[in-house]
């Protein structure tokens, strides 16, 4: 909403920022939005305040979309996060202005981040046919056995996105979730959520399916705790649960035996350094999100 | 007689059914003589006390209580019932412990203490397992060639990572939790325990165990090992008692991790007692598994597996195959194979080396099989049980086989821990994988078919952590295992095993 001076000839054509379930962009069922602001005050747009009944019909696209996502070969889902980097790129300067303008950074730390989030797509690309090999095992049981260990997706992963870095910290969160082959329903940075909107635009027109990723903006008092709660929800990535409400969200995570990937003890969201690769782009982020399969086999003629 | 003058029952003949030849109402033509293993080799002591710190001490207010032998109802032991200032105590044992001697010993040091455990689990062997079944009721020969050896190979299997932890994980340094407290269930009292107890201590981390109230006999011959293996002080610690004494270890400020196996509703409370700390968990909870029978399977080697799935251990498995899903084209005859099968199943004393099914594990365990059963029937299913006779005393129940089971009879949905198997059909292999993964639980299940494609193709749709494919109820320390969905998370066992027991560092 911040304008520019009249005199320059042109009114800017503003973007309504919508949902992003299932492939589509609707506006919340609930009719409700939030204004938010740059880190400056100056207002930016009224995103939706997405409702419980928006993050079930998120988790309904999810889920019908996880069969068909974990289905992919590991080669296809790298080839198609490697795509989001792609066209990420050709969107660079559109990404560079929203971050700066969420995050109230310079244009040249903004570009930092964002040139890293490209890069994060990229790298979390190249685990796709990897973590199998890293991960799974064959085992030698003391019998005539054949035994091997698979890692296979979680599912339907409930991403409560990192609050300080909007676009950076999403991506670190959500190319671990995909690239091993779960689906995401995310809930964006509350405060700063255009950039992950941005990045839905980029999901829309990429290979990603619709389903695949779907972003709900809102207050994380309310989407948080839903997700903890619905059952057709296997795992809660918690980085980006506020401190206050994280007992909440991890008791009703108890109702379902969800696996809760915590912010590792000690570690402030708003501290956290996106850019330093060792610490933000870890394999073991991809394994929070799998399920380890044994397979046995007797070996005779 | 047996030593302590129990009588050992005679296999009497079970009868025939109809149309297999044996007569209907027929005893079979042959018994066995009774084959009883030596009760005396267990030298149960009268009483036994908490092992905290190394020491063996009566709980704080003295109070014991009183565990049974299953297959005779009889008392066996008085038993320390731990008070929350003895977990207490317990917790701060180990925490000493693991500041000032296991974390810090060399990891090739830690590494010889657990190959000396390992050893003296080999060399009283027999003794561990006779305590077993006395202490459980399970069967001699399963505690003899299952509990007992794999519970030694466990300790053998993670010594030997205890100074090789840095090939597990390769850029990381994988650092000790801290205090682990483990708590386990009944149904293999030593086997969970060296499941809990090995992969701790490789990884540098000291413990505080809780057997189940019903079995804590072998976990205090356990103390006694590691007495004997001269392991430092607090390094492990046992505390019996009830499951609030559990609960209080689940909630102590000082613990660094959770390590639970037992049923999905405690594993809940358990997640939800250690909500908003920054304690790690993990969990191995219920199963309902599919064993799926194909028309293409091998059908005999079928049958075993299918008997061996859910009547070993009394069915009280966790990963038990307690849904039969049998192809529609064989399913008459291989439920009659079945029936046959079941005929000679010998249930009856856990001491006789011939039994196959033992005692149920306790009263309560009894009723609620009893319970459930019933409700089968009352929901319409068509129940089967070899007309064996059930020795007079103790909590024995008859090997059960239910038809006409639909998928929504409690019998095909809750888990029932115990010998009852629930049978259904399927027509497609689409149907087969639609009625297996119809289940909160994700644990285990089971393919038969000689078609391997078809195998890999149902392993790779089945929502379960273990798959065995014409094979059923396998366990290796090296293989690992845990569930999917509500049967809870991480594994234990291999290499992964591990790493429910490391915080992983930057190098």
């Amino acid at each position: 909403m911040a304008d520019r001076d009249p005199a320059e000839g042109r009114i800017e054509v503003w973007k309504t920022y919508k949902l992003y379930i299932g492939g589509a962009f609707p506006r919340t069922e609930s009719g409700r939005t939030y204004l938010v602001a740059a880190a400056d005050g100056t207002p930016l747009a009224n995103a939706c305040r997405a409702s419980r009944k928006d993050v079930r019909d998120a988790v309904r696209a999810a889920r019908s979309a996880s069969g068909g996502w974990a289905g992919r070969t590991a080669m296809n889902r790298g080839q198609i996060l490697y795509r989001v980097a792609e066209l990420m790129e050709g969107r660079r300067a559109q990404f560079v202005e929203d971050v700066a303008q969420a995050e109230g950074l310079s244009a040249g730390t903004a570009r930092a981040a964002v040139d890293r989030a490209i890069d994060r797509w990229v790298w979390y690309a190249g685990w796709a046919d990897k973590i199998a090999q890293v991960l799974g095992s064959s085992n030698p049981v003391a019998g005539p056995y054949f035994n091997f260990t698979i890692p296979e997706p979680t599912g339907v992963v409930g991403i409560v996105a990192p609050e300080t870095s909007s676009l950076l910290g999403l991506v670190s969160r959500l190319a671990p979730v995909l690239v091993g082959g779960s689906v995401a329903v995310v809930a964006t940075s509350e405060t700063r959520p255009l950039p992950a909107i941005t990045l839905a635009e980029v999901l829309a027109t990429s290979d990603v399916p619709g389903g695949v990723v779907n972003i709900l903006t809102g207050l994380k008092a309310e989407l948080a705790p839903a997700m903890a709660a619905h059952d057709d929800i296997d795992a809660i990535d918690a980085w980006g649960v506020p401190e206050a409400l994280r007992r909440e969200v991890e008791l009703a995570a108890a109702e379902n035996v969800k696996r809760v990937a915590r912010r590792p003890k000690g570690v402030l969201d708003a501290r956290f350094d996106w850019l330093d690769d060792r610490a933000a782009e870890r394999p073991e982020w991809i394994a929070a999100f799998l399920e380890m399969k044994t397979v046995w086999h007797p070996i005779g003629v | 007689m047996t030593s302590d003058g129990k009588a050992i029952r005679p296999w009497s003949g079970p009868k025939g059914p109809a149309g297999w030849g044996l007569g209907d109402g027929q005893a079979i033509p042959w018994e066995y003589a009774p084959a009883p293993e030596s009760r005396d080799i267990a030298k149960v002591r009268p009483q036994y006390g908490l092992f905290i710190g190394g020491r063996d001490v009566p709980a704080s207010d003295g109070a014991t209580f009183t565990t049974v032998d299953p297959s005779t109802e009889q008392p066996l032991a008085l038993v320390a019932r731990a008070t929350t200032d003895d977990a207490d105590r317990a917790v701060r044992a180990a925490r000493r412990a693991q500041s000032r001697t296991w974390g810090r010993l060399h990891p090739r040091e830690r590494a010889k203490y657990l190959f000396r455990i390992a050893r003296i689990l080999q060399e009283r062997s027999r003794e561990f397992a006779v305590l077993e079944s006395i202490d459980s009721g399970k069967p001699i020969k399963e505690s003899r060639d299952v509990d007992v050896p794999l519970a030694a190979a466990h300790f053998w299997y993670y010594a030997g990572w205890a100074d090789k932890l840095a090939y597990a994980f390769p850029g990381r340094n994988a650092r000790p939790l801290g205090v682990v407290a483990q708590i386990i269930p009944w149904n293999f009292p030593l086997l969970m325990l060296a499941w809990k107890i090995a992969p701790a201590l490789a990884a540098g981390n000291t413990v505080v165990l809780k057997p189940a109230s019903t079995t804590p006999l072998t976990a205090l011959l356990f103390a006694e090992v590691c007495r004997q293996a001269r392991l430092p002080g607090g390094v492990v610690n046992i505390v019996t008692g009830p499951g609030e004494i559990g609960m209080h270890l689940v909630t102590h400020p000082d613990v660094d991790k959770v390590a639970f196996t037992g049923s999905t509703s405690v594993g809940k409370l358990i997640q939800k007692g250690i909500a908003g700390t920054d304690k790690a968990l993990t969990l191995e909870l219920g199963g309902k598994a599919a064993n799926i029978v194909f028309e293409d399977a091998a059908l005999d080697q079928a049958v075993e597996g299918v008997i061996n799935g859910i009547y070993f251990n009394q069915g009280e498995v966790c990963c038990a195959g307690s849904r039969l899903l049998v192809q529609e084209s064989i399913a008459g005859p291989f439920i009659e194979k079945l029936k046959a099968r079941l005929l000679t199943i010998r249930v009856g004393d856990p001491l006789d080396k011939n039994t196959d099914v033992g005692a149920i594990n306790s009263r309560a365990q009894l009723d609620k099989i009893t319970e459930l059963v019933a409700a089968g029937t009352a929901e319409g299913a068509e129940l089967y049980q070899p007309p064996c006779d059930l020795p007079d005393r103790g909590f024995f129940f008859r090997p059960t086989l239910f038809t006409n089971v639909a998928l929504s009879h409690r019998i095909a949905r809750e888990e029932i821990f115990g010998p009852v198997l629930a049978v259904l059909t399927f027509r497609t292999p689409d149907e087969a994988i639609e009625k297996a993964n119809n289940t909160e639980y994700g644990l285990s299940a089971g393919v038969w078919t000689e078609k391997g494609s078809r195998i890999l193709a149902m392993v790779s749709r089945l929502k379960a952590g273990v798959v065995w494919a014409n094979t059923f109820n396998k366990f290796d320390p090296t293989s690992p295992f845990g569930g999917y969905k509500e049967s809870g998370f991480g594994r234990e066992g291999g290499m992964h095993g591990l790493h429910a027991y490391v915080s992983l560092e930057d190098r």
